[in-house]
């Protein structure tokens, strides 16, 4: 994966494999309120398709489609929205963490407000495991030294 | 003495798998066995909580609408909860882990720990 | 803010400005300091005023995140031995963190600063959700969190760091998973996970096996993160090969954060007459504090590496407050809590000033460091109080732990605590007249001779020590007022 690997079976399944690695971990995530699933398990297929791509083609891919300070910010959002949510409800006196405060914000009760509150912060969950398990991944493959190993790969 | 072990089967199954973990993190001398160790002994001690929360004849823990709940029915979900928090917390292990290996592969050559050891003391 | 949500903004602060500084690290380097500061002064006022409402209430406050009412959700619960423990950790904090600017630009390449920064505040979120919380799932999370900022950030020192934080992976990852492991036993009895909770719902289940494999587990997985012998050997390695103000910060609070923690679970989750009465605990715990206490006075001073004696002192400490607990009465509680707070900062004054000590003189060895008072005197007087004080030497604050500890084991008829107490004096007298007769009387062999009035360091390292040398002093004289308002309450009052 670190030098290009020229094999068309595996780069074109790869290729189509991953839109729908995508849409199944958003499905995935989706469906985590009322079956298994979840924000971490949604992150974590999502992760792999940004694998499948540095494994099937080379890391050069994988990263012109998510940079690594993209990576770091995507990280520090998803914990944003998590934090942002609890902070929602300090800011109309609730205690943390109490989604129920969101019925200010959003035309629903509070019981309701807690069901989509739980939704955004598993959204949070999810967009911080995604960058997370991608960047443990490239900084492990090329041994920490990301922009060395992608000019080698160009000459 | 049979019925002691066979009703726990379970519990023995995951006994086992934490003394192996143990003995890979203890007894191994290269460090990516013992970190497959620590992997072991934490994901078993993972199935052991998620294996409390089961019931004889329990459901999905979801209700349906229209439906009144009646708690003896369903699964305890508190326990996967409560590992899945732990879940995370074994790949965040697994993580930081493999990148200071990395950092010592890089530094000393070897993964081997009596090597890197008698490099470390010269 | 409403003063009321200061619980959860102490925990909440400095986990969000983390990832701030993270992000905005990635864009502009030195705007990570600011920030920092900034946060550990917030964090600093939030634990100053939940002691003080706590004082002032006279009954603990609580918190409930997500507004679920325990026992169905989290609660954080603030009570005056949590509070003291808070304004510690959060003053030493923001101490440490004023001092680690400079030694921190020494020691990292500026592209790592921000990546240092964010771990500093991430370690500080742990130790402090770790005092605040009072769920015992909670508390397993944030040692978690404290425990990997700790391996991540040892990792990123010079030499053989890596190493030493695998190892004190391996051995950390094994206590949190004991303290897992107990809390799970727990969980099967009772079905409850929060402490006030199972204080209520254990005692019928008192004679059961299942407790008492638990409450094994619980105290193993304490142990092993606090540091007691026998399970102590991740300590030295990890902390005298980590950059110095990475244990400028970890050497005073986790060991003694995993002391409260010791506390909580022995005191607030088990009723205090469970450990002496029904399993001898506390027997068990005196006698691995007595050989801890001797074993580490004894590697103490077979060490030539001056930050390598201090990490053996750190156990022996430890022993101490395991002989208080043990003694299992008033005086020897006191005497436990009042110890945990004073050895927090005799050993940040110790471990601040041995990091500037190797910055300056780039070693570490006793044999090459005679005369550095010459360059370093106001350093060296910092260096000085501290170890007097881990003495014992009135009115310093070591001497006021040291008396209700030897008064708490006298008064439970353990003559063996008190001579380890005393052998324990006189061992770290020895440890420490030796270090002050290799630097100032055996002769200038450094330097150029010529003495300077006061240090040539930058002010934001020499200020931070000379304001911990005082809190010792202030904490000495004080200490009489310290024990009648606040740890007076905080010991259990069953005893």
């Amino acid at each position: 994966m670190v030098r290009n690997l020229d094999d068309l079976i595996v780069r074109t399944c790869s290729r189509i494999m991953v839109p729908f690695l995508q849409i199944y971990s958003l499905y995935v995530y989706v469906h985590g309120h009322t079956s298994p699933g979840g924000g971490f398990q949604g992150g974590c297929i999502m992760a792999a398709s940004f694998i499948l791509l540095a494994v099937a083609y080379d890391i050069g891919e994988a990263k012109r489609r998510f940079s690594e300070r993209l990576n770091a910010l995507f990280c520090c959002l998803g914990v944003f929205i998590y934090a942002g949510t609890g902070a929602v409800s300090l800011i109309f006196s609730d205690n943390f963490l109490d989604y129920s405060a969101w019925r200010h914000i959003l035309p629903a009760g509070p019981v309701m407000a807690r069901y989509y509150g739980i939704a955004m912060i598993e959204l949070g969950v999810e967009i911080t495991v995604m960058a997370v398990m991608v960047s443990i991944f490239l900084d492990l493959v090329t041994a920490g030294e990301q922009e060395a190993v992608l000019e080698r790969n160009h000459d | 003495m049979i019925e002691y072990l066979l009703v726990k089967h379970s519990y023995w199954f995951y006994i086992a798998m934490i003394m192996v973990g143990f003995y890979g993190m203890m007894a191994k001398n290269n460090l990516m066995k013992k970190l497959i160790g620590m992997n072991i002994f934490q994901w078993s001690i993972i199935l052991y909580y998620i294996s409390i929360g089961s019931k004889k004849g329990g459901t999905l823990p979801v209700v349906i609408t229209g439906q009144a709940a009646r708690a003896a029915d369903y699964i305890n979900p508190l326990p996967h909860v409560l590992m899945l928090t732990a879940i995370v917390v074994g790949v965040a292990t697994t993580g930081i882990a493999l990148a200071l290996l990395v950092i010592l592969y890089r530094k000393y050559g070897t993964l081997e720990e009596d090597e890197i050891i008698k490099a470390i003391k010269q | 803010m409403s003063p009321e949500h200061y619980p959860s903004l102490i925990v909440v602060t400095p986990l969000m400005m983390s990832f701030i500084v993270f992000a905005a690290g990635l864009f502009n380097r030195r705007i990570c300091y600011p920030l920092v500061i900034a946060t550990l002064c917030a964090c600093f006022y939030f634990s100053v005023t939940l002691l003080a409402r706590v004082m002032q209430q006279g009954s603990p406050i609580h918190y409930y995140l997500g507004a679920w009412d325990p026992p169905w959700g989290i609660e954080y619960v603030v009570d005056h031995l949590n509070g003291l423990i808070l304004v510690s950790v959060a003053l030493i904090a923001l101490l440490v963190g004023i001092y680690s600017r400079s030694i921190a630009a020494g020691e990292f390449r500026e592209e790592k600063l921000p990546q240092f920064y964010t771990l500093f505040l991430l370690q500080v979120t742990g130790l402090l959700g770790m005092t605040i919380t009072g769920d015992a799932f909670n508390l397993y999370v944030l040692l978690e969190i404290a425990s990997f900022s700790a391996y991540a950030i040892i990792g990123m020192g010079e030499g053989a760091a890596a190493f030493a934080a695998f190892r004190y992976m391996i051995f950390g990852t094994i206590g949190a998973c004991a303290y897992l492991l107990g809390v799970g036993y727990l969980y099967i009895l009772t079905g409850s996970l929060n402490m006030a909770d199972l204080r209520d719902l254990l005692p019928p289940l008192y004679g059961s096996r299942v407790l008492m494999a638990g409450f094994a587990f619980l105290m193993v997985g304490v142990a092993i993160k606090m540091g007691l012998f026998p399970v102590h050997p991740w300590l030295p390695d990890s902390y005298t090969l980590a950059p110095s103000s990475v244990s400028a910060l970890l050497a005073p609070l986790f060991t003694k954060v995993g002391a409260y923690v010791l506390l909580r679970v022995l005191f607030t989750i088990f009723d205090p007459t469970f450990s002496v009465t029904v399993i001898p605990a506390t027997a068990v715990l005196g006698w691995l504090g007595v050989a801890g206490v001797l074993f580490a006075g004894v590697m103490a001073l077979a060490q030539a590496d001056l930050k390598r004696m201090l990490c053996y002192l750190i156990v022996a400490e430890m022993g101490f407050i395991v002989i208080g607990i043990a003694s299992a009465n008033r005086f020897g509680l006191t005497g436990a809590v009042l110890h945990t707070v004073n050895d927090m900062f005799m050993m940040a004054c110790l471990f601040t000033a041995v990091g500037t000590i190797n910055a300056c003189a780039g070693t570490r060895n006793l044999r090459d460091l005679r005369g550095i008072n010459r360059r370093l005197p106001v350093t060296m007087g910092v260096f000085v109080v501290a170890a007097l004080s881990v003495i014992g030497i009135p009115p310093l604050c070591g001497f006021f732990s040291k008396w209700y500890l030897v008064l708490g084991a006298i008064k439970a008829g353990q003559w063996a605590y008190v001579a380890a107490l005393l052998i324990s004096s006189l061992l770290s007298a020895v440890l420490f007249f030796r270090v002050i007769e290799q630097v100032y009387f055996a002769g200038h062999e450094t330097g150029d001779g010529s003495k300077t009035v006061i240090d040539r360091i930058p002010l934001s390292q020499l200020a931070p020590m000379v304001c911990l040398a005082l809190c010792i002093m202030l904490l000495g004289v004080f200490s009489g007022k310290l024990i009648n308002t606040v740890i007076a309450f905080a010991v259990p009052a069953a005893l």
